[in-house]
């Protein structure tokens, strides 16, 4: 496959500059015709923002990193943000606001460098008004902080978005505040278990030592004192999750692998507490304190996720928060759930469509990648009806709302299927079950002990039964599991596969279908195979069809001029250009006419040619010289990857909202036994997904789009491809840079082989809990043990797994 | 020997000073964000200098 996309038959012909130009601001490659001081740049908003930086001298934005920039995108209308002069959306946003200072947190999705960093925090010199900025690059924050009588909310927002950094606004951006407090609790919680852990080592040292016989009795007192005092902030506030968890598991009569350990931790504290004030021992304080500090680690470890990313978004995230809404001649900016049906909206230039609509003023050129994943534009005319998740790419147009936001074509998707509605049914990790059987088993040791004990000494039956329910702790099976887990998410987030939690390696572990969309998903969303059909072109003649494609926005005259531009022309000035919505361009260059379009408009016919291609005609002065063929380029290594997973066993299916024009490349990489569908709406793609379940088929899911969202929810394990991390993603349990996909087999072993390390280091920690055991049921269990088992123990599972997981993730070539 | 209560009373003592420390540390926000601020040290504090340089 690859070997046909490069050659073109038009490789003869001899660059113009030998060497690649590339954007100063933003990298992207580009020809000479756009200079400042001797620097080139893409376009003219790239330059715009150049200029400014200079003005300001805020140059040092290139030397920090190169090319930083974010390509300016689309024109920037100045009436995009005027929503944000409305009061309520303003009181929904600003955090905090006085007379002086107005405090606002922005989520900027497109910072990605230490430049963007430099340049942020300099926003003061940018915009007289803003007194601060500060940015959190994990989480891809900004906190500006501006004098309200000087600027305003807009135009902050103004200026970060003609900068390059849109920020992403919504109102449900409040979620992150209240996850940042939660692990705020955790790292205080393994705060004190550290701290009250350490003491308590240090005052049992004495009594290890003296193996329990300290000249200085009152010592001793003080010392098991001072532990007791201690232990208790471990077992009230650092531990308490686990009774909590444990309680509610009970409660819905489930026995979760906190009760166990809840268990263990009791038992432990009350029998310490009864020998301390009993003065016959010095308790097992520093074995508990410890245990608690190391499973707390380990959910930790396991929990750190990915704060810029985020897997719970609907189309509420999609779409734009305020929009024009036009009555009689008064312009005014609502939000968009103030939308009802019979409102005329005003859509610019590149905005989306929020509501199903009818188009009532202006030529709409339509893309609807964003709803059915085809990628071509769509021409409506007055009286047509469109869809909300449209976007306008033309100029502006004026409509009329059918339906409210919420009962919107794409939006019922959300309306009635109760997929959306619950969370995921979260599958129980296998690792429930075995602490279940191991509790159970615990209990037959302890009751045989407590037989025996009773017929031969019954003094020592409470001290043997509490000591094997305290050194037979079910926590090596959290411990375990956390580690392991948080070492595979480490190693996949290191291989641009970022699951948004732990559970989603035991579903991936158990797939056996695989599902891919194909637009985007499989193709190339920016990218295209071009190929020219028919009289060769002259290079000057090349350089006149690049010259006048380059003035069209269609998507493919981007195409087009994209790749005519790997071969270093220049643009020539173009006269008397015109383009006729959904046919084609044509223009004077170099004193000839230059047509490109469609079949029809170029060779006079009637109609398109149902062809499977897509297909640009070009004509130069009457003449017509033939047609570039535009395929989906798919993506690097997916052929590969389709032959490893057939070869696995997988199922494999492909769902395509496209036509079905790829068919035949598709079978070939496919093979003959996957499913291929297409023309698929997203309802269907979710029904599909819902009857492959039916069949006891476990489903992955690897989608784009919004109009997989369905899909992607439904399967048991949704993966979101996405060719930039700053771009929106759908909702879905991990999100893929589109460069990995060929590694999907990879993953997958990788994530089979979680299950058997966690396993192996279930097997080595039983038979540490048979020698532990063996000490406990015949009374003879010191402190001393405990202290050097458990840690032991615990350090020698967290050693295993981490060196076990990292080392068949290099196997696996991860 | 009483010496050693003494000695235990004030390591505790100190030590009890750096968990309230820690917990001051994390309350001002030193862990929400534990990358920023390594790049922004790095950056120089006068802008103005480099664009000198350049025109």
């Amino acid at each position: 496959m690859e070997t046909i996309e490069t050659i073109k038959p038009v490789k003869q012909f001899k660059p113009v500059i030998k060497e690649d130009t590339h954007c100063y601001h933003c990298g992207e490659s580009c020809d000479h015709s756009i200079c400042s001081e001797d620097k080139y740049f893409c376009c003219e908003g790239c330059k715009f923002v150049f200029e400014l930086l200079q003005e300001n001298g805020l140059c040092n934005y290139y030397d920090l990193s190169n090319t930083p920039g974010i390509k300016v995108k689309g024109k920037f209308t100045t009436d995009k943000y005027a929503y944000l002069e409305n009061p309520d959306i303003q009181g929904k946003l600003v955090r905090f606001s006085d007379e002086k200072q107005t405090h606002v947190n922005f989520y900027l999705p497109q910072m990605h460098c230490a430049s963007c960093i430099w340049l942020l925090e300099n926003l003061h010199t940018l915009q007289k008004g803003i007194l601060y900025a500060k940015t959190n690059f994990q989480r891809k924050e900004i906190f500006v902080a501006y004098d309200p009588s000087l600027t305003s909310l807009r135009k902050v927002v103004e200026l970060l978005a003609f900068i390059g950094y849109e920020p992403y606004i919504s109102f449900d951006s409040n979620e992150k505040k209240i996850t940042k407090k939660v692990n705020r609790q955790k790292i205080f919680k393994i705060g004190v278990a550290g701290f009250c852990f350490s003491n308590i080592m240090m005052l049992s040292f004495p009594e290890y030592f003296s193996s329990g016989h300290i000249d200085e009795g009152y010592l001793r007192v003080i010392f098991t004192y001072l532990s007791l005092f201690l232990s208790l902030p471990v077992i009230f506030y650092s531990a308490a999750e686990f009774f909590v968890s444990a309680w509610k598991g009970i409660r819905q009569r489930w026995l979760n692998i906190d009760a166990p350990i809840a268990l263990a931790l009791a038992v432990t504290f009350a029998r310490s507490l009864y020998e301390v004030v009993s003065g016959t021992g010095p308790g097992y304080f520093d074995s508990l304190s410890g245990i608690v500090l190391f499973m707390l680690v380990g959910r930790w470890f396991q929990d750190k996720t990915y704060d810029s990313f985020s897997f719970d978004r609907d189309y509420k995230s999609y779409f734009p928060l305020g929009v024009t809404r036009v009555n009689g001649q008064e312009e005014s900016a609502v939000t968009i759930n103030e939308l009802k049906k019979g409102d005329r909206i005003l859509v610019r230039g590149s905005e989306m469509i929020p509501a199903d609509a009818v188009l009532m003023k202006g030529e709409a050129s339509i893309d609807y990648s964003f709803v059915s994943g085809e990628n071509s534009l769509v021409e409506k005319r007055k009286g047509e009806l469109i869809y909300a998740g449209a976007r306008q790419m033309g100029g502006s147009i004026e409509l009329e709302v059918v339906h409210p936001v919420s009962q919107s074509y794409i939006t019922q998707l959300w309306n009635n299927n109760e997929v959306f509605e619950n969370n995921k049914n979260v599958e129980k990790s296998f690792i429930h079950p075995w602490s279940k059987y191991f509790t159970l088993g615990l209990f037959a040791v302890a009751a045989i002990t407590a037989l025996y004990w009773w017929r031969m000494d019954s003094s020592k039956l409470l001290p043997a039964v509490t000591a094997a329910l305290i050194v037979a702790c079910p926590c090596f099976l959290l411990l375990a599991a956390t580690f392991t887990y948080g070492n595979m998410l480490r190693i996949y987030g290191r291989n641009k596969l970022y699951l948004k939690n732990a559970s989603v390696i035991e579903t991936l572990a158990k797939i056996n279908t695989i599902v891919f969309d194909k637009t985007g998903t499989l193709t190339h969303t920016s990218e295209a195979s071009v190929r020219f059909q028919g009289e060769i072109l002259k290079p000057e003649e090349e350089q006149a069809v690049y010259s006048l494609s380059k003035q069209s926005v269609h998507p493919l005259s981007r195409l087009l001029t994209r790749d005519l531009l790997k071969n270093k022309v220049e643009p020539l000035p173009v006269t008397g250009f015109a383009e006729k919505a959904g046919k084609g361009i044509e223009g004077v260059v170099n004193g000839k006419k230059v047509r490109i379009g469609s079949g029809a408009y170029i060779r006079g016919e009637e109609q398109d040619a149902p062809g499977d291609m897509t297909e640009v005609w070009i004509s130069i002065e009457g003449q017509i010289r033939g047609c570039f063929t535009i395929n989906n380029r798919y993506r690097d290594g997916i052929h590969q990857m389709a032959e490893q997973l057939e070869k696995r066993r997988f199922r494999l299916h492909v769902l395509s909202g496209d036509n079905p024009s790829e068919k035949m490349n598709l079978r070939r990489i496919f093979g003959q036994e996957a499913s291929l569908l297409f023309n698929q709406s997203p309802q269907d793609k979710l029904d599909y997904i819902q009857s492959l379940q039916q069949q006891t088929s476990r489903v992955l899911m690897l989608g784009d789009g919004l109009n997989d969202a369905g899909a992607l929810k439904q399967s048991d394990a949704g993966i979101a491809v996405t060719e930039n991390s700053s771009q929106f993603t759908p909702a879905s349990d991990a999100i893929l840079d589109s460069s990995q996909i060929g590694r999907m087999d990879a993953f997958i072993r990788y994530a089979q082989s979680g299950k058997q390390i966690v396993m192996t280091s279930f097997i080595i920690s039983i038979l540490y809990n048979i020698v532990g055991l063996s000490f406990a049921v015949q009374a003879s269990l010191s402190p001393l043990v405990a202290a050097i088992l458990m840690p032991i123990s615990s350090i020698s599972i967290v050693t295993f797994v981490t060196i076990a997981s990292s080392f068949s993730a290099k196997r696996k070539g991860l | 020997m009483s010496v050693l209560v003494i000695l235990i009373a004030l390591s505790v003592i100190v030590a009890g000073i750096f968990l309230i420390a820690f917990i001051w540390s994390v309350k001002k926000g030193q862990y929400d964000d534990d990358y920023t601020p390594s790049v922004r040290m790095l950056f120089d504090d006068n802008p103005k200098k480099s664009d000198d340089t350049i025109s």
